[in-house]
């Protein structure tokens, strides 16, 4: 039985795998570009769902972090020559250690105050990229289309043998670092410092008492966070071939923590339909009406059914089935 | 010096819009321990419904600012029974994803009744300026201070000396002990709603004529209502007026004076005055630091 369990979850994730892999040959390029979004999200969400599901510290302002990984990847393709995907990891460990240092004075901070000064560091933020023109481009942005040689958004890309086109290209490049970041995530959680975040979240002083140190937990938390959301914001730069202050709005970091809350706090799972839905929520609202205003009522008023009908989200839904079955 | 002084009063007559906005926060925070996010939603809603009573039905300005007024309660109540208290049980965070869809849906809501239109609001005060010393002050400040001060008068009056304001005290403080003693907690946390969206339209309204109507009119008002609120300590309603007051005056006198500054980093700069306030004191300037029994 035991063996079973724990066979379940990779098996699970083995057809995951390659449900992601054939997805591309059926649909268009359009939609593997809609997907790859949809792992760009995941991403985020990962890194969000670490600090404010497992550690239990409320964060609306991820969106912020995004932008400190999409500026470090245009800034060094743009004006540095360095190749896109090699930018990637760059982006991690520097918005990794921006999350970890903005994590200590955090320290003294909970619940709503914590959550105002990350909402404060996401709302600044577009005008702190303003002020600073020389570096970030201002208000214009940074472009990253064209360029050859540093980026796929002209040419194709060979890969294996295979020529890959840039949507394709995009999608493959999304989902190998989502599951590879879901698998890390999922790893860190399960074993020691999984059990002392959660600790965190359940009971601060508990776990204090049980020997858990909260500073260095709490920070922990903060850089791994950032360092999924820099990956996230370098993927959304290197999509979107072009940043600017409102590529990572306030907005941003809501929907962020409505795709959390949607998939379920404190669980991985539920997340990939978290990702789904903040990407295809407008969308599909689009498509009930086009009429000024209405496609943001049917977004709205989905968002508040959905809490009505599933308190737990997604994962919660997925833990009801699972005691469904067991009977 | 004139100047300055000048300065200050622009400051203080915005400042008490951001209090008026921040005080509605706290009142739900204290009711329902969510900061709510559609709060500048149903403000923008609220105005528009002015807007509408005294251009299209030729109201006068202020039956038009009394019958928004009711008609802004009714809907606090109504949207805390009907969405917020079934979501009530379970993570704060759901009730927080609901005030997030309250946001969307109230913004389409209005684009789609009135149009994303640019509307110019008029003003119950004349536009003139009296001189106080020396110092120039628009009647239209003096106006938007006075009303929002009366506002807070009435509230600390029925908090303090009805007794429908013990038992929404009570209900906020100790519901469950609130509940033993015969005090309908639901509905006073409904009263709670129905007060905030209240002090909302009155901070809309207030607004309105001087940034021009459209419908995300709160979006940036709300941010400095969050953070007054914060900075005077999310559940004291006096922390809300003085974190207003003095966010609006340091706002005002940082844009006017220091360079670097600006109109562009106002905001930034004053949130991270804020910061440096929490960290110090991390529960605001008023806040009770909270003792947790384990």
């Amino acid at each position: 039985m035991r063996q079973a369990r724990s066979f379940a979850p990779i098996a699970a994730f083995a057809a995951l795998t390659v449900v992601v892999a054939v997805v591309p040959s059926f649909v268009s390029a359009f939609r593997a570009q809609q997907f790859a979004y949809v792992a760009i999200y995941l991403i985020a969400l990962i890194g969000l769902n670490v600090l404010t599901g497992y550690t239990g510290q409320i964060s609306l302002g991820h969106g912020a972090f995004m932008a400190i990984g999409g500026y470090t990847t245009a800034i060094l393709v743009a004006d540095h020559g360095v190749k896109d995907v090699w930018t990637i990891p760059i982006a991690a460990v520097l918005t990794g250690v921006v999350g970890f240092l903005f994590g200590i004075p955090a320290l003294r901070l909970s619940g709503l105050y914590l959550a105002l000064a990350t909402f404060a560091i996401a709302v600044s933020m577009p005008a702190v990229i303003k002020r600073f023109e020389g570096f970030t481009g201002g208000g214009s942005g940074i472009n990253l289309f064209g360029l050859p040689d540093l980026t796929a958004s002209l040419t194709p890309v060979t890969i294996l043998g295979q020529e890959l086109t840039f949507n394709d290209w995009l999608y493959y490049l999304c989902w190998t670092i989502a599951l590879a970041g879901y698998v890390v995530a999922w790893l860190l959680l399960r074993g020691r410092t999984g059990r002392a975040f959660r600790a965190v979240r359940d009971s601060e002083t508990a776990a204090q008492s049980s020997g858990v140190s909260l500073p260095r937990y709490k920070t922990l938390a903060f850089g791994i966070s950032a360092a999924y959301a820099g990956v996230a914001g370098s993927l959304f730069a290197i999509a979107t071939t072009f940043v600017n202050p409102d590529t990572f709005p306030i907005a941003l970091s809501i929907l962020l923590l409505v795709g959390v809350v949607v998939g379920g706090l404190g669980s991985l799972v539920g997340l990939i339909a978290g990702a789904v839905f903040i990407q295809f929520l407008p969308i599909w609202s689009q498509e009930v009406s086009k009429s000024p205003g209405a496609p943001a009522v049917v977004s709205g008023v989905v968002l508040i059914a959905l809490m009505f009908v599933l308190p737990m989200g997604f994962a919660g839904l997925l833990a009801r089935l699972r005691t469904l079955t067991k009977r | 010096m004139a100047d300055f002084m000048q300065q200050v009063v622009v400051g203080l007559s915005s400042g008490s819009i951001y209090a008026s906005l921040a005080l509605a926060l706290v009142l739900i925070h204290r009711a329902t321990g969510v900061i709510n996010f559609a709060q500048g939603e149903m403000a923008t809603f609220s105005t528009y419904i002015a807007w509408t009573l005294t251009t299209n039905h030729g109201w006068s300005y202020w039956p038009a600012f009394a019958a928004t007024l009711i008609l802004s309660f009714a809907g606090g109540v109504a949207i805390h029974q009907g969405v917020i208290r079934p979501n009530e049980k379970g993570s704060v965070l759901r009730v927080v994803i609901v005030t997030i869809g309250l946001l969307l849906a109230i913004n389409g809501l209005v684009t789609l009744i009135w149009s994303g239109e640019v509307r110019a609001v008029q003003s119950p005060f004349p536009t003139r300026t009296i001189d106080i010393g020396g110092v120039a002050i628009s009647i239209q400040d003096i106006g938007t201070i006075g009303v929002v001060f009366a506002t807070v008068v009435v509230l600390w009056l029925l908090f303090q000396y009805t007794k429908v304001g013990l038992a929404m005290r009570a209900a906020a403080v100790n519901p469950a002990e609130a509940r033993l003693v015969g005090v309908r907690v639901a509905w006073m946390l409904s009263l709670g709603w129905g007060l905030a969206a209240v002090l909302g339209a009155i901070s809309g309204m207030l607004a309105a004529p001087s940034v021009f109507l459209d419908p995300n009119l709160m979006a940036a008002l709300l941010i400095y209502a969050f953070a007054a609120a914060v900075l005077g300590g999310i559940d004291s309603p006096i922390g809300a007026v003085v974190g207003g007051l003095v966010l609006g005056v340091g706002l005002n006198l940082l844009g006017t004076y220091v360079d670097f500054v600006g109109a562009d980093l106002r905001l930034p700069g004053a949130l991270l005055v804020i910061l440096v306030v929490l960290l110090v004191k991390p529960s605001g300037i008023f806040g009770k630091t909270e003792v947790k029994r384990v």
